[in-house]
């Protein structure tokens, strides 16, 4: 009788210890937002991809759709080769755009998709033409700073 | 004079090694004898017993204080930025990644490794262990694997459930307290924490420190000095050495596994 006592209470602990697992698992991290149902996987070129990292989301009108697979160098086209996993229920047309975006100012950035108007849709392995990069704050500024220079030199002509 | 110091740098390297020695060929022996374990399960049922459940109130109230602190500080620091719905975040990641098996492993260190050490020193100075081999019985079988395996056991469990109630204690304070939004606090933390670049590796982690932990408690108990100064040395060292040996290898692994 003592000896059955003994084995439940360890097995309540391994139990314990289980659920504790599954709760960190479940709760506190992704799995539930993991989707294992089919899915299929598009390519998409970028020119300059910022600080996307691998398992960022693909979203369309917000929702996400999917996740970045991989991220490699193209040393052909020297631009960045973007491999994106979308769930195998949500289609785009073939024309679809991706984009390269940031969530809030300084948030992580993820792809959005916009959809074209293409009667066939995307099929495994297929290469999204329209691309735009990610914006590049530094580009931003000294463009920004070009301009100002530009204009004041110009002011300067003119008097 | 010269020679004298060179001999004793010689001496301390060679008996450096010989430790060395008998420490990798104790644990190949360990492994070997765990490796029969299955026979007798019912050893290291009870041992989980001792080991993990008489451990469990200590670290589940630790990781609840623990959750409570990370709340209130995390939320001090995020709220300068304006950027206090990252609590979750904060407090997941750092109960998860580190604090949950690492404090876990020290604890444990104090809480059961001193509890080996001493039964198994104790059964060493009193000649139990002898009067074992005489008898035909191996006591690395018989009393020091189904105390390893349960301690490795034993560990990742405690670690789990240490995180686990940190991230309800963080909730207590962060959200239920202070007043941070709970959609944002749980949200901000599923985007935040990955199931097997977090999760897995803090529960491969806390399975590491718990092989580390046990096996130094069991090595020291072991090896100890069969009299009562011996024995009470051999305590004090499992508690030094498992904990500096959990916070190297822990700077190890993050090391190899977030970089």
């Amino acid at each position: 009788m003592q000896r059955k006592s003994l084995d439940i209470w360890v097995g309540l602990f391994v139990l314990l210890g289980a659920l504790a697992v599954m709760f960190l698992a479940l709760k506190v991290g992704n799995m539930s937002s993991m989707s294992f149902g089919p899915s299929y996987t598009v390519i998409a070129r970028f020119d300059n991809i910022g600080g996307l990292k691998p398992r960022a989301p693909v979203k369309s009108a917000g929702v996400v759709v999917g996740r970045v697979e991989s991220i490699a160098f193209n040393d052909k086209t020297f631009q960045a080769q973007v491999t994106l996993r979308l769930q195998g229920e949500v289609k785009f047309p073939k024309d679809s755009s991706a984009k390269i975006l940031t969530s809030g100012l300084l948030g992580e950035q993820y792809i959005g998709i916009e959809p074209g108007g293409d009667e066939k849709n995307f099929a495994e392995g297929d290469r999204i033409k329209s691309t735009q990069s990610a914006i590049v704050l530094e580009n931003l500024i000294s463009q920004f700073l070009f301009s100002k220079a530009a204009d004041s030199s110009a002011e300067g002509k003119n008097k | 004079m010269m020679l004298d110091g060179l001999a004793r740098i010689g001496s301390s390297v060679r008996l450096g090694l010989m430790a060395l020695g008998i420490s990798a060929r104790t644990f190949f022996e360990l492994m070997i004898a765990t490796g029969s374990l299955w026979r007798r399960p019912r050893l290291v049922s009870d041992q989980v017993h001792f080991i993990g459940n008489y451990s469990l109130v200590i670290i589940a109230v630790s990781g609840l204080f623990v959750g409570f602190v990370l709340g209130l500080q995390g939320y001090y620091t995020l709220n300068k930025y304006g950027s206090e719905q990252a609590l979750g975040l904060l407090v997941a990641l750092s109960l998860i990644r580190e604090l949950g098996p690492v404090v876990t492993a020290l604890l444990f260190a104090g809480r059961a490794g001193t509890s080996l050490t001493a039964e198994i020193g104790l059964m060493k100075a009193t000649e139990q262990l002898s009067a074992m081999e005489m008898m035909a019985v191996d006591p690395m079988r018989r009393v020091l694997a189904p105390r390893f395996l349960a301690g490795v056991i034993a560990m990742p469990v405690l670690a789990a459930i240490f995180s686990a109630v940190g991230v309800l204690g963080g909730y207590i304070v962060g959200v239920r307290l202070i007043g941070v939004d709970e959609g944002a606090f749980w949200s901000q933390m599923q985007a935040g924490v990955d199931v097997w670049a977090d999760v897995a590796n803090g529960v491969i982690k806390s399975a590491v420190f718990g092989v580390a932990v046990t096996y130094i408690a069991l090595y020291e108990g072991y090896c100890a000095a069969p009299t009562p100064e011996g024995v009470a040395r051999a305590t004090t060292r499992t508690v030094v050495i498992g904990s500096l040996m959990v916070l190297w290898l822990d700077f190890l692994l993050t090391a190899l596994m977030f970089s």
